[in-house]
Order: structure tokens, then C-alpha cells, then sequence
């Protein structure tokens, strides 16, 4: 044997050993076998994940609607100045909000006014846009307002985040998206609905208090079906004093499943909101037995909640979360533990829900869904089944084929095709492929785009044998003349791949990786791995005729 | 075994009915794209917004009453497919105001209000926004461009324009009959189905190449011989390498397509109907191309190839060569260029090997 043979024999067997150890940490069992530094190692610990399509899992694009985190920023200015101008004894005929970024404020005198601006001034977000005498218009500063959108972004993140930690998701991923899109990947998760609410919801818990002086006629039901409850508001709509909304509790009849939900007269001022809360927690309560939920304020949280309730001794509080009343208890003494409970005929699973909510914040804007891939784990598995049947199908025929076509060397053929297969697995693994399934098909394609190599050269070297060629003569001129075509063909279907793979979604990457990896490593294997073999055999037995 | 011996199948001769055939092919082709551009055609929820659902009921469900449940939810225009007896149904559902968060909830109360009796789960579900939609869309569009842009400048490094500028109209033409093929069966255009179409476009090309390649050789040798010969000779003498090549990969996506699940079937059958249109381009309007253009004479045809300095091979002068010799230009000095492009111009390198 040459010593050139030698070499790449060696070279092969190298290669075929090296892809299957880099392959060894993907298989589920043998993973958890191997030593910790094999593990842990950089390149060789990675392993092979499965894509949403094939784990199962859920894939969603969120929208942070940034435009109204500017305009609840600028309600809590509003909010400042109103308290900053009662302690300084400015006196306000009339302040109000007028657009996500401006306030309108109105003074007795234009010397008030000036008073008013070096309050505004100290505040330091607004600016002064437009001013007569003692009425101004005020507007959030540009860049303030750009920031505050960033921020928003950056924080909705954040609480997203620590919502997906404390939900217990193995390997969530969460990414901002452009300018203001959040993209959150949850592989494997089992119920998909709760971790919709989770995510989704805004959890801006408010207390306000419940109007009960003012007497409306009609008086309001005391509840209405979840349908008509936008009717109802738009029929009260001119009667109620401006200062109120209308908010209703959500109530489902558990026998029955309907949802009905039941009015109450709110004064829309908003005393506290949940951005105090230090703790959440459930807690079952002694005497109903039902899930609550038990929270805490911090200390600045305490003081505000202690005197609001010392003012209101008798009154009906309304706990609002996301503009839903949960419960509107009466308070019936001062409270200066700065802790509650809220009730609400909560299941288990929905109170825990709440109590992540409420801990890992609010979000500072609303989330807007636009994309929302669910794929549950009956598909996912049938996806994998599907999946597997048609590569080894694929494979039987394409390697059956070489074999009748070819003979023996359809088999060297299909020796390489193996060896491909290896090859391109132990790649996918060292580079963390996550496999989906085009991904799949990808490799099923490698597998017949792949063969054509061999297909090129075996035509070329039976042409030689036609011109009269010996053996070895015929298989070195194949080889040789059919080189550039065969990377031709390869190159050609490399820049769609690649294309593909640049603007392709999460699955169609897996499918360009897979087909370029394997089409890659195909110039190697149906160039060096066959011609070794056919070399090898020559040198062993000097054939006279080839069967090709 | 050989399936295609020695064939002299006038190739050529039939190129006026050829043409013909790719027009209709093209132009129906043309038409479902300006279809796709006026909103009419049918796209995939990824690129038109919408829903789809996949339901499992406990008991099997009429697709009639179905389509009457979802009407009634408010769903007029709903796809419907039924599997494995009427107990596990897919709904897909476009063209739908109800926000992104809600559809799905939606589209499960339809068939809960419907069928009280008959608990119904979700197992699988897309939500897809209108604006994600159109980004998709101009994305794909991108995608097609910059693979017909690549493999023009690809094939002009590789051999002379002309050539290259039959290649990518067979190319497109390929793309073409395929879209058409999906308007006609009015089957869903979906992100796979635009892999799949740019696949074969990137995968047809390799049998347009090798058939040029032939062409291209036989030209310098044969320079005497008429041009209509030397390229049907040529296309005779590689159709058993095109089509064996061609099978094998239809093979591989044959098995996609019986056992690859719902999800891969369009796609397979897409990269079917592309092979074999690829097959096809590359005999019968490739290769008439370069002889309808430019000029009938074809003589700058064999000009153009005169100049690019390939020394003629010993063997070739074998007299025994009646029908066309194999002779591809070595890969080393002789071809500088060529390999210079194959190698750099595209961002994969392939891996080093051993030369026997």
C-alpha cells in the first residue's frame, strides 16, 4: 500500500472518530455518562438541541407599546406637580393631560404661572411649549421621551424575564427584536395557556377607591353578562361624573362556565399602585379555604397605605389589576402593617400565577402580540416520527439505487454516504445545531444532492472504460475531469442555501445549516472517501475489470 | 447496469414545440405572481396574517358542521382538513380583525359553544399578525432576488455571458412553472415552499452546468461542425448523467413526501415538480437558448469559446473519437480564472483533500 494510501485511510478513520465523539454528548443517555470536563468543555460538550417544531414549545413576538408608557409617564408627572403645587401653595385653576406627551395647566394669575415654572423646572422632564399668560401648554422633553421608549423596552425585558424564571421554563429564551419587539422562545412547556397569561399580562395593580355617594339612575346591575359589558358602559356613559369609571369583576359560574361580570362605580384616581409591592405570596385562607394572595409593601409603600386607609376608615377599596376589579373590600380600620390579601375565588394554579406577577412587577407598557406559534407535543413527536421514517426511506431507496445501478461501486457510494451522514452529525453537534424539522429534510436532501458527486464521477469513469482505458487509468481520469463539475454543482446549490440561511425564520435556518454542512462535507466525502476505497482495492487486488 | 445508452435524440429539433410549452408554463407563472402581488393568491398564514389550529376532539366532528360552528364564531372564510377519522382537525383561518392574542381563544370558544358535549383541546396553534406577514413577504421576495443575482454572476465567472444568460432564464423559468403548478392546484404558498423553490433553483442549475460544460468542450473541439450538432450531440451524450443525477434526489424527496408528515408535504411536492422541471430546463431550453441566441449562425457563439485559452487534451485527438470526447479543462494552470472564481467567490470554501 502507498504510502499516500496510508495517510488517507488514517485520515479518514481520524475524521470518522472525531464526529462520533463530538456527536456522543447529544445522545440523551450517554450525556449524562461522560465525564464532568467532557461535559463542560467548550467544543466538545456541545450538543445537538431540538427546534420548537420538534420539542414542542411556544415561539412569540410581542410589540412593547412604547407610545403608552410615555403617556402613563407623563399622568404620574402630572400627578407630581398637582402634589408639589398643593404644598407650595401654588394655586391650580385646572391641570390636565392632553396627549401622550403634553399637560395643560391653568393659574389664577400670570404670577402664579412663574411660580408654577420653577416647579416644572425642578422637575426637569418637562419644557414649556407654549404659554399665555396663565394658562401653559407643557411637554415632555424629545429626548426624555426617547429614552423613557428604550427604557421601556429594556424593562418590559426585564419583568418578562423574571416572570419566565419564577414560571420555570428549562432553556427560555427572551430577545429584544428591533426597535421595540420582544421575541420569547419557550421550548417544551406543557401548558401553553397559562404561560400566555403570564407573560401577557401588564399587571398594573391600582387602588381606587369605590364611588358609593354618587346614586345613578338606572342603578347599576349587579351584573351583566361578559358580552354586554361594553353596552352597558357606553349606556352609562353620559351619566357618570367625569371623575368616575365604570370597572367590573369577573365572575364564572362553575357549574355553568359563563362568565358574567359585575359592575362597580370607581373614582378613576388611582391612590397607590403595585410598584410599592416588596413580597407576593399565596397563602390559603383559614377561613374559606380558597387560594389569596398575601403581599407586602416596602417601606415608602407603608406610609402611603397606612394613611390611605386611615383616611377611608368604612370605605370600599377596589383592587384593580389590569383595569379589573378583584375584589373591593371594606376597610375596616387603618393599616399600618403595609400588608394585604386579595381574594377572588382564585384556583391554585391562578393564584401562584398572580403572586409571580405581581413580584417580578409590572410591565411599564403593554404588550401587543404579533406573532404567537404554538406547537403542542402530539405534533412535535409525530413531526420527529415523520421525520425519521422518511430519512430512513429516503436513504434505502437512494442506497439501493447505487447498488443496483452502480454495483459495487453504487456501494462504495453508499459507504460514503454513510460516512457523510457521520461526518455532518458530529459537525452539527460541535457547532450547538439546533435541529428542526426542514432541518430534517435537509438531511435527507444532502443525501440525494449528495450521491450526484458519485453519480458525476462513476459517468466519467465509465467513459473512460469505454475509451479503452485500464482500470486504474479510468478511475484517476474520473476522478480528475469530473472534479470541477462536481464542485460546480456544489457551489451552485451552496448560494441559495446560504441565502436561505440569511433570511430564513428559525426552522428554515435549520434547513439551509443542515443542506450546507452536508453538501460541504460531501466534497470531501465523495472525493477523498471513495477514491480511497477504490484505491485501496486496487492496490489489493489489481482488478482488471471494474464493476461499475 | 445503464439505463441510457448511446442516444441521438434530436433535442434541437424539438425546441420549437419546447418553447411553446416552457411560455405557457412561464406565463402562468407570471400570472400567479401578479396574483400574489394583488392579494389573491393563496399564501400561507406566514405571509398573509391569520390563524390555524390544530384541534383533537374526543369524538369525531362533520367538516359541515365544522365550518357552521366557526361561521357562527364569526369566522366566515375558514380552511378546513380533517385526519385520522374526524377527531383531529386543522383550521386555518386568514384575513381575520380579531387581534393576534385573542383568534385562537376565539376560534376554540366557536367549537366549545358549538359542541358542548364533545371537549375539544388545542394542540398546536399560529397567530400571525398582518404586519409580520408583509415583512415575510418582502423578505422572501429579497431571498429570490439575491439567489437569481448570485447565480448570474456565478455562472458569467464560470463560463461567458451568454451562457450565463441562458442558465438563469431556465433558472427562473423553473421557479416559474413551479408557482404555476401551485395556482393551478390552488394549493398554499408558504415559507417552505419558497425553501423549496430556491432550492431547486440553486439544484437545477448543477444540471444546466453540466450539460454547458459539455457543450462548452465540444465546441472547442468540433469547431467545424454546426452548432445545432454539437449541442444536441452534447446534450445526448450527458442526458444518462442529468437524469440519473436528477433521480436520485427525486428519490430522497419522494420519501419526504409520503413520509414526511403534513408539514414537509408541500415542500416536498414542490421539490419534486422542481426537479423534474429542472431536468427538463436543462435539456430543452437551456440548451435551445444558446442557440437561439445570439443569431442563428451561432458564430459568436464558437468565437467567444475560441478565445478562452483551453489547450485541446491528448486524448481528444484519439481517432477512434467519433462521438464527442469528455475532455473538462484540467483544474491547474490551464484554468486559472474558473478556479480562482469557484474557489472565492462564494463565502463556503470546500475542504481540503488529498489529490490522488
Amino acid at each position: 500500500m502507498s504510502k499516500s494510501l496510508v495517510w488517507r485511510v488514517g485520515l479518514l478513520a481520524v475524521v470518522v472518530a472525531i464526529a462520533i465523539t463530538l456527536f456522543l454528548p447529544s445522545m440523551p443517555g450517554v450525556r449524562d455518562s461522560l465525564p464532568d470536563w467532557w461535559k463542560n468543555n467548550r467544543v466538545l460538550g456541545n450538543k445537538i438541541s431540538l427546534g420548537l417544531d420538534l420539542q414542542g414549545g411556544m415561539h412569540l413576538v410581542y410589540q412593547v407599546q412604547t407610545d403608552q408608557a410615555v403617556s402613563s409617564a407623563t399622568s404620574r408627572l402630572m400627578g407630581s406637580l398637582k402634589s408639589s403645587a398643593a404644598e407650595k401653595a401654588v394655586p391650580l385653576t385646572d391641570i390636565k393631560q392632553t396627549s401622550a406627551t403634553e399637560i395643560e395647566a391653568v393659574t389664577t394669575t400670570p404670577a402664579d404661572m412663574d411660580k408654577f415654572l420653577t416647579l416644572v423646572a425642578d422637575l426637569g422632564t418637562l419644557e414649556s411649549k407654549t404659554r399665555e399668560g396663565n394658562r401653559i401648554v407643557l411637554a415632555m422633553k424629545a429626548k426624555d421621551a426617547e429614552r423613557l421608549k428604550e427604557n421601556s423596552v429594556t424593562q418590559a425585558l426585564e419583568t418578562i424575564r423574571n416572570r419566565v424564571d419564577q414560571f420555570g421554563v428549562a432553556e427560555p429564551v427572551i430577545l429584544q427584536q428591533g426597535v421595540d419587539e420582544i421575541l420569547i422562545q419557550l421550548p417544551g412547556i406543557k401548558d401553553p395557556q397559562r404561560a400566555l397569561n403570564l407573560i401577557g399580562k401588564t399587571a398594573l395593580l391600582e387602588f381606587k377607591m369605590v364611588d358609593e355617594d354618587t346614586k345613578l339612575t338606572p342603578p347599576l346591575p349587579s351584573s351583566v353578562p361578559a358580552s354586554e359589558a361594553d353596552a352597558l358602559v357606553a349606556q352609562y356613559a353620559g351619566k357618570i361624573p367625569p371623575t368616575d369609571q365604570i370597572l367590573f369583576e369577573r365572575e364564572v359560574d362553575p357549574s355553568t362556565g359563563s362568565v358574567s361580570k359585575k359592575p362597580y362605580l370607581i373614582k378613576s384616581e388611582t391612590m397607590m399602585t403595585g410598584s410599592y409591592l416588596k413580597d407576593a405570596r399565596v397563602t390559603i385562607s383559614g377561613r374559606t379555604g380558597e387560594a389569596e394572595v398575601s403581599f407586602e409593601f416596602d417601606p415608602a409603600g407603608g406610609k402611603i397605605f397606612d394613611a390611605l386607609t386611615a383616611a377611608n376608615v368604612g370605605k370600599l377599596m377596589a383592587i384593580v389589576l389590569d383595569g379589573n376589579v378583584y375584589s373591593a373590600p371594606q376597610i375596616r380600620e387603618r393599616i399600618s402593617g403595609g400588608s394585604g390579601v386579595i381574594t377572588g375565588r382564585f384556583s391554585e394554579s391562578e393564584a401562584k400565577d398572580l403572586a409571580i406577577v405581581l413580584k417580578a412587577g409590572a410591565l411599564p407598557a403593554p404588550l401587543k402580540p404579533l406573532q404567537n406559534l404554538t406547537v403542542g407535543p402530539t405534533l412535535g413527536n409525530d413531526s420527529i416520527d415523520s421525520g425519521k421514517k422518511a430519512i430512513l426511506l429516503g436513504c434505502l431507496l437512494v442506497v439501493l439505487f447505487m447498488a443496483i445501478y452502480y454495483r459495487m461501486s453504487g456501494v462504495i457510494a453508499d459507504f460514503a454516504i454513510a460516512l457523510n451522514l457521520i461526518v455532518l452529525i458530529g459537525a452539527l453537534a460541535a457547532l450547538s445545531a439546533t435541529l428542526t424539522l426542514p432541518g430534517l429534510a435537509g438531511i435527507l436532501l444532502t443525501i440525494g444532492m449528495g450521491v450526484d458527486s458519485n453519480v458525476l464521477i462513476f459517468e466519467r469513469i465509465r467513459e473512460e472504460l469505454r475509451l479503452g482505458k485500464s482500470v486504474r487509468a479510468a478511475i484517476d481520469g474520473g476522478y480528475d475531469k469530473a472534479f470541477t463539475t462536481v464542485l460546480d454543482s456544489h457551489v451552485t446549490t451552496l448560494i441559495t442555501a446560504a441565502v436561505l440561511f440569511q433570511f430564513g425564520t428559525g426552522p428554515i435556518k435549520g434547513f439551509a445549516v443542515t443542506l450546507s454542512l452536508g453538501i460541504i462535507i460531501n466534497l470531501f466525502t465523495a472525493l477523498v472517501g471513495t477514491k480511497v476505497v477504490f484505491d485501496f482495492i486496487n492496490s489489493k487486488w489489481k482488478l482488471a475489470k471494474l464493476s461499475i | 447496469m445503464e439505463l441510457i445508452k448511446k442516444t441521438n435524440i434530436d433535442f434541437m429539433g424539438l425546441r420549437k414545440i419546447a418553447f411553446a410549452f416552457s411560455s405557457v408554463l412561464a406565463i402562468l407563472g407570471i400570472a400567479c405572481i401578479v396574483m400574489i402581488a394583488i392579494g389573491r393568491a393563496n399564501l400561507g398564514i406566514d405571509f398573509a396574517g391569520g390563524a390555524s389550529a390544530d384541534l383533537m376532539f374526543t369524538r369525531p366532528v362533520q367538516i359541515e358542521e365544522a365550518r357552521k360552528a366557526l361561521d357562527k364564531g364569526g369566522f366566515r372564510d375558514a380552511e378546513l382538513q380533517a385526519f385520522t377519522g374526524g377527531t383531529k382537525m386543522l383550521v386555518r383561518v386568514k384575513k381575520t380583525d380579531v387581534p393576534v392574542g385573542e383568534v385562537v381563544d376565539r376560534i376554540k370558544a366557536a367549537f366549545v359553544t358549538a359542541f358542548p358535549d364533545n371537549p375539544v383541546t388545542i394542540d398546536s396553534s399560529s397567530a400571525i399578525g398582518p404586519t409580520v406577514g408583509k415583512a415575510l413577504q418582502k423578505d422572501a421576495l429579497l431571498a429570490v432576488a439575491l439567489s437569481m443575482l448570485g447565480i448570474i454572476i456565478y455562472i458569467w465567472f464560470r463560463f461567458e455571458f451568454r451562457f450565463g444568460l441562458a442558465a438563469t432564464i431556465a433558472t427562473f423559468h423553473d421557479v416559474l412553472a413551479v408557482l404555476a403548478v401551485f395556482m393551478l392546484l390552488h394549493k398554499e404558498i408558504t415559507l417552505l415552499v419558497v425553501t423549496a423553490l430556491l432550492t431547486v433553483a440553486g439544484y437545477s442549475l448543477t444540471d444546466t452546468v453540466v450539460v454547458f460544460d459539455r457543450i462548452r468542450e465540444n465546441l472547442r473541439i468540433r469547431q467545424k461542425d454546426n452548432l445545432l450538432d454539437i449541442i444536441n450531440e452534447s446534450v445526448n451524450e450527458v442526458l444518462s448523467r442529468t437524469i440519473v443525477t436528477s433521480m436520485t434526489a427525486f428519490l430522497a424527496v419522494l420519501a419526504l413526501f409520503f413520509f414526511g408528515g403534513e408539514v414537509l408535504h408541500d415542500f416536498a411536492f414542490a421539490m419534486m415538480g422542481g426537479i423534474i422541471v429542472g431536468t427538463y430546463s436543462s435539456v430543452f431550453v437551456a440548451s435551445p437558448l444558446l442557440y437561439v441566441w445570439p443569431g442563428k449562425k451561432g458564430g459568436r457563439l464558437i468565437k467567444t469559446a475560441m478565445l478562452t485559452k483551453q489547450p485541446l487534451r491528448a486524448a481528444v485527438s484519439a481517432p477512434a473519437a467519433a462521438a464527442a470526447m469528455p475532455a473538462t479543462p484540467a483544474p491547474a494552470p490551464s484554468e486559472p480564472r474558473a478556479e480562482k472564481a469557484a474557489a472565492s467567490g462564494k463565502k463556503k470554501k470546500p475542504k481540503s483533500k488529498a489529490r490522488a
